[in-house]
């Protein structure tokens, strides 16, 4: 089943329109909408709630002076650091300044989100407003966002590779570049979501959450409403796409939600709503970098100096995860003898910055391809050759980086083929083809460019994942493991382990995730790791049943453990299908019984068989049960790779850009279920094309952002998104038994990086920001001195980057 | 986002619509809700009470005559365009109306309600200001007729008073070759900028007039009158560069997130060359 | 801080709705400004129809009225008293035994990843083939064009629709 096109198990319910998505729970629960800032940056002088209270059906109105204990306490800082020196995490409720439009500043609680929301309408909160500080040359200015500090810079860090300094003084040719990128966000379709419900008598707290992480949520809430573990229950339903922003955790409404079941009668729900979700949830991807780069006459990169301003808005729930990753995958798959990156991570009274599909790997990326194209254009060499000479070579793996990863270990690339990424990658676009192209379309008055990107992609990191495999004497193989879905269809590519592992048929393996009932270790579905950690892990408790299974099996058969194999759920002697025992029966004998409650559990007791007299029935170092648990923690991050290209036309008239082939060579490792690959690999590629042409947050500079809603967040429908072309190279993971790597972000990484370098290619000016839209770029051509009356435009013309083939 | 309370009627006739418009405080109507109930939603508009005329047969009718198409007011956007004679007598119609979001949305929203609303980037507001439309309002207190050139007052608001009821709108029949073309960010999207375009072509085949109505440029529909620089030449010879010069210096749109002033204004100078080359019987 | 509700009569106005949803009606008092989407999903507990954006754009929320694809969310229920609603829960048959050949090929084809745009998806696609079942690429795009994915990249969701009118009335002409 390993490498099949396997149907996804959780389709059915899915289409028929019988999932679970966290709204669909309780239709009779109280609901809560929340209030929240209308400013950037004020002071909050009072908040009068009797309108609100006197609204029929809203059972109360809480403000921060309300929240007990440690709930009126900020909320945890996730990831601390010691470069984070100055971390700040938001309040549940706000109370005395709020730092970003879309704080959340008061709870409504009402019989229904329709009467919630009157309330929160006539809930009046008197603010002085303070400065708004928007955008990176503002928070590097005098404005402070957060009161004691002596500017807005919360952390600074970096990493350094050898001498950069005496490389850069020493190498020919230095040039330097100014790069930019916007905040975007991740927008998945179904926004955050919270519903729970206490149960007095029985001392439970029950909360589903649309999250990456219902394990951390548990310890979470447990933690901050003082409650035992074991009281607690977090479940993530059905999710309706995740990208990263449901990772960050705990929100304030998964706090507030449950403390609001347990304060005002039993079950109580949350639905963020579209406008909420673009000012309550989180942004990413606004970085401002200056690179100096050193190389020698061939193209070898020499050194390469980075200094870059992250911006991360009004808190740092996540802490610099985001600004790490960027200085340690920015140098991606070339060897750069002498590197040196440093950040600034900087407060701007904006929505907060967690990581989104990628996490700050585009942004990594887009840097230093561009400085490779650059490096090409100033030589007059072929861009893809020009990496190619940079190249970690294959039989350079592992290759130490000399970096801390994002996981607090080296940072190691365990094994990859750069070279054969490559130039699959160039053949399937037929690179060497197009000037032909290019040329033929500039004969008809056409502009076309091509681009190309590539990159190293840390995944499946720590620190571990578990899973759960038990065989029920029913024959159907129940498996848990504690991270969630969000639709990359870890029921089945689990599932698909287990039938391997096991040797039972695929339709009777159940996966469940993300239910802390069922798996309580577990750390979250991020960072592409699910595969790798938890598809390990639960090979692992599988390999364990196996062999409980054999053993048990040969006892019963009196067969020797190595003469036995399982197929299709049957334990048989090789060679002898007739000496065989079905697992079902395996399972009977595996819990020793007193008493028997069905035919079958006869077998499993005392009188059943003839045990030896000096075993006990529990062998000791043995449990009862035909399960086990397995657990997956590796000693650091295996990578991924993969490299793209795209072949665009500029329209000389309107600036549009069209895409006339999108491209993709990937690997990750051992490929589980080739479909739900290519399926996640799609799905990146349009995240990354959205990111590259159409969607940005658009701040005013009073802090408000003027595009929170689709009709102006621009997420690309069908006709936005080309076709794109798969293909696969496998280079196994030398570290976990499966071989695989991840895939989940893949899609998204390089692709701001390779559109900027195709419409670079077709228009013959330097592109240094992303996104960029139709205007942008008609005023790129008009400040790069084009005309752009009819029949000045022309169309393209030739310049140092083409280079010769 | 949910919507405030409001009080929903549903008139058996015009004339009961009219006496609830009339009677009642903070009355809108409600005919596709493709453009209100957003706005609803997101409470930046709250009605007491909403009178759905959707259903009224007085209003469900496309009238076609040698003169043009009358579209009553329950007239859904997918109705006219799949009506063969409307788009016969006025096939800049349809060609305005595959613009108009998406199909989905054309199911239900309206013609008249798409004019009442007088968006700036109302596909249907550039085809009745060329055609030099005009809409019928009818209230208690009387009818009256006012011509496109004085129906769209300013952004988001038309001639429509409190007590009025769109009845329909007339688009006459054009003696001329048409098309609509339109630049926005993503198909379906509100255009960044957009135009109806009417060539009259003289017997030997040469431009004789030639207007274009543009959206997206200011409040309401600019028509540009470019006669002076097409007349005389073939469709397919017309002095491109002249044109863009022309519609350049006739537009004066603003900078929005999606698009700069200068980039809107380019866009009109590029849609009219590529609007008269286009437009067809 | 309030820990009591302070009534559960309303005060807001409310009409008495038939909603005929997958051939069964169902007659409730519902507040005028309840939006279809809701109704359909709180109301009647047909929670397949999701609710992705409340300002018609995402096409979540799309569901079928008297045949024709409309945003739920921007239809109150009121509205739609006494017009024919189908559902995605009305797609298969009515044991949910078999499923609807949209369906079928959206699950052959990976056209869907976390499922929640689906429904939508489906209920423009079943319109969709309902009106033309041998739809060319320029129509189906027209036909998903209004509906946003986040998961997909949109690849296979077309395939899927490509899939879906094969199944419904046969291959495909050789010439595709």
């Amino acid at each position: 089943m390993f490498g099949e096109r396997v149907s996804r198990r959780e389709d059915r319910r899915l289409v028929t329109g019988t999932g679970t998505f966290t709204d669909d729970l309780g239709p009779d629960a109280l609901a809560v909408a929340i209030v929240r800032s209308s400013l950037a940056h004020a002071h909050i002088v009072s908040i009068d709630t009797d309108a609100a209270r006197a609204v029929d059906g809203v059972v109360a109105v809480v403000t921060h002076a309300d929240l007990p204990g440690r709930i009126a306490g900020p909320l945890p800082l996730l990831i601390p650091h010691p470069d984070l020196t100055e971390p700040r995490t938001q309040l549940a409720l706000a109370r005395d300044t709020v730092h970003y439009a879309g704080e959340a500043v008061a709870m409504v609680v009402a019989r229904d989100r329709y009467l919630a929301e009157d309330g929160a309408a006539l809930v009046e909160v008197d603010y002085e407003p303070l400065p708004a500080v928007v955008g990176i040359d503002t928070a590097l200015g005098p404005d402070v966002v957060h009161e004691g500090m002596a500017d807005n810079v919360g952390a600074a860090g970096g990493e350094t590779i050898g001498d950069v300094d005496g490389a850069l003084a020493a190498a020919p040719n230095v040039v330097e570049l100014d790069l930019d990128i916007e905040r975007s966000c991740g927008s998945a379709l179904e926004g955050r979501a919270v519903h729970a419900r206490w149960d007095a008598r029985d001392r439970k707290l029950r909360v589903y959450s649309s999250t990456q992480t219902p394990t951390s949520v548990r310890f979470a809430i447990a933690n901050i409403l003082g409650l035992p573990d074991e009281e607690v229950d977090v479940i993530a339903p059905d999710v309706g796409g995740g990208f990263g922003t449901k990772i960050n955790h705990p929100w304030p409404e998964e706090i507030l939600v449950p403390w609001a079941a347990m304060t005002f009668g039993g079950e109580v729900k949350y639905t963020e709503d579209r406008a909420e979700h673009f000012v309550a949830s989180s942004h990413e991807r606004a970085q401002r970098h200056h690179v100096r780069v050193g190389f020698d006459d061939d193209g070898h990169i020499l050194g390469m100096d980075v200094s870059f301003v992250h911006e991360h808005g009004a808190y740092t729930p996540y802490g610099i995860i985001c600004p790490i990753i960027t200085t340690t995958q920015l140098p991606g798959p070339y060897k750069l003898p002498a590197y040196r990156c440093r950040f600034r991570s900087v407060y701007t009274t904006a929505v907060p910055v967690t990581p989104y599909r990628g996490a700050s790997r585009p942004q990594a990326v887009f840097v230093m391809e561009r400085t490779m194209d650059r490096v090409a254009a100033h030589l007059g060499l072929d861009r893809i050759e020009v990496r190619r000479r940079n190249l970690i070579q294959p039989d350079e793996m592992p290759y130490d980086l000399g970096m801390t990863f994002q996981d607090g270990r080296p940072a190691i690339y365990d094994s990859g083929d750069y070279p054969a990424l490559l130039q699959r990658c160039r053949e399937l676009v037929d690179w060497d083809g197009f000037p032909a192209r290019k040329a033929a379309a500039a004969a008809e008055g056409r502009r076309l460019g091509i681009g190309f990107g590539c990159y190293v992609e840390g995944t499946g990191i720590g620190p571990y994942e578990g899973g759960h495999v038990r065989v029920e004497t029913t024959g159907r193989v129940q498996v848990a493991t504690g991270l969630s879905s969000q639709g990359q269809g870890h029921e089945t590519v689990f599932a698909q382990i287990v039938a391997d592992e096991l040797g039972v048929p695929f339709d009777s393996v159940d996966v469940v995730t993300g239910d802390t009932r069922r798996f309580p270790y577990a750390v979250g579905t991020f960072g592409s790791r699910a595969a790798v950690m938890s598809g390990n892990a639960i090979a692992e408790a599988a390999r364990a049943v196996r062999a409980k299974a054999l053993r048990i099996a040969a006892d019963a058969l009196e067969a020797n453990v190595d003469d036995l194999h399982v197929v299709d759920g049957v334990v048989e002697v090789r060679g002898t299908p007739a000496r065989a025992i079905p697992l079902t029966h395996v399972a009977v004998l595996s819990n020793p019984l007193r008493y028997s409650f069905s035919e079958e559990a006869r077998a499993a007791t005392q009188f059943a068989a003839t045990p030896d007299p000096d075993l006990p029935p529990v062998p000791e170092g043995t449990e009862p049960g035909l399960e086990a648990r397995g657990w997956y923690s590796p000693v650091r991050s295996t990578f991924a790779s993969g490299a793209h290209a795209a072949e665009v036309e500029v329209d000389v008239a309107t600036a549009e850009v069209r895409f006339v082939r999108y491209c993709v060579v990937h690997d990750c490792g051992r490929i589980i279920n080739p479909t739900i690959i290519e399926g996640q690999i799609h799905g990146g590629v349009a995240q990354g094309i959205a990111g590259a042409l159409y969607e940005r947050m658009a701040y005013d500079e009073d802090g408000n952002l003027q595009n929170a809603s689709f009709m102006d967040f621009l997420m690309p429908y069908c006709t936005e998104v080309p076709d794109i072309e798969v293909d696969h190279i496998e280079t196994p993971s030398p570290l976990n038994p499966l071989g695989i790597k991840g895939a989940g972000e893949a899609g998204v990484i390089p692709v701001s990086a390779v559109v900027a370098a195709a419409i670079e290619d077709a228009e013959g000016y330097t592109v240094t920001r992303m996104p960029l839209g139709p205007s942008d770029i008609h005023d790129l051509r008009v400040a790069n001195g084009r005309s752009t009356r009819p029949g000045e435009q022309g169309a393209g013309r030739p310049d140092a980057a083409d280079a010769p083939e | 986002m949910k919507p405030a309370p409001f009080q929903y009627h549903r008139p058996a006739d015009v004339a009961e619509a009219l006496e609830l418009l009339a009677g009642l405080d903070e009355a809108k109507v409600l005919a596709g809700g493709q453009s209100l109930v957003p706005l609803m939603n997101f409470r930046l508009a709250s009605p007491a009470h909403l009178v759905d005329i959707s259903r009224l047969a007085e209003l469900a009718d496309v009238e076609v005559t040698g003169g043009g198409v009358r579209v009553g007011a329950a007239v859904t956007h997918s109705e006219l365009i799949a009506h063969g004679a409307a788009n016969q007598v006025c096939p800049l119609l349809g060609r305005a109306l595959r613009f108009v979001a998406h199909e989905v949305v054309r199911n239900r929203g309206t013609v008249c309600g798409s004019l009442a609303h007088a968006d700036p980037s109302g596909e249907l507001t550039a085809v009745l200001a060329l055609l030099e439309g005009e809409v019928s309002l009818a209230s208690r207190r009387g009818e009256r007729t006012v011509a496109a050139a004085d129906f769209f007052v300013g952004h988001l608001q038309s001639a429509c008073e409190e007590d009025e009821l769109v009845t329909s709108a007339l688009f006459p029949r054009l003696p001329a070759r048409s098309t609509f073309v339109e630049v926005a960010r993503r198909h379906g999207d509100y255009a960044m900028c957009g135009a109806a375009a009417a060539v009259q072509v003289a017997g030997d085949g040469t431009i004789a007039g030639a207007r274009l109505a543009y959206i997206s440029m200011a409040p309401f529909p600019v028509v540009v009158d470019v006669g002076e620089v097409v007349t005389g030449r073939a469709q397919s010879e017309v002095d491109a560069a002249g044109l863009y010069d022309l519609v350049t210096s006739a537009v004066d749109p603003r900078d929005d997130i999606h698009a700069s002033a200068g980039y809107r204004r380019h866009l009109a100078g590029i849609l009219a060359g590529r609007a008269i080359a286009e437009a067809a019987a | 801080m309030n820990a009591e509700p302070t009534g559960t009569a309303g005060t807001e106005p409310t009409s008495t709705v038939t909603l005929r949803v997958n051939g069964q009606s169902r007659s409730l008092r519902l507040p005028d400004r309840r939006l279809l989407s809701d109704a359909l999903r709180h109301d009647l507990g047909l929670t397949g129809t999701h609710v992705g954006c409340e300002h018609g754009v995402c096409g979540c929320c799309t569901v079928l009225v008297d045949g024709r694809p409309q945003r739920s969310c921007l239809v109150f229920a009121v509205a739609a008293d006494d017009r024919d609603i189908t559902t995605v829960e009305g797609l298969a048959t009515a044991d949910g035994g078999e499923l609807h050949p949209v369906q079928q090929a959206f699950g052959e084809c990976h056209g869907l990843q976390c499922g929640f745009c689906t429904p939508g998806f489906l209920m423009v696609t079943a319109a969709l083939l309902a009106r033309v079942p041998d739809p060319d690429e320029d129509t189906i795009s027209e036909a998903i064009a209004g509906n946003l994915c986040r998961c997909t990249g949109y690849v296979n969701i077309r395939a899927a629709v490509r899939r879906a009118a094969d199944l419904a009335c046969g291959p495909r002409a050789a010439g595709e």
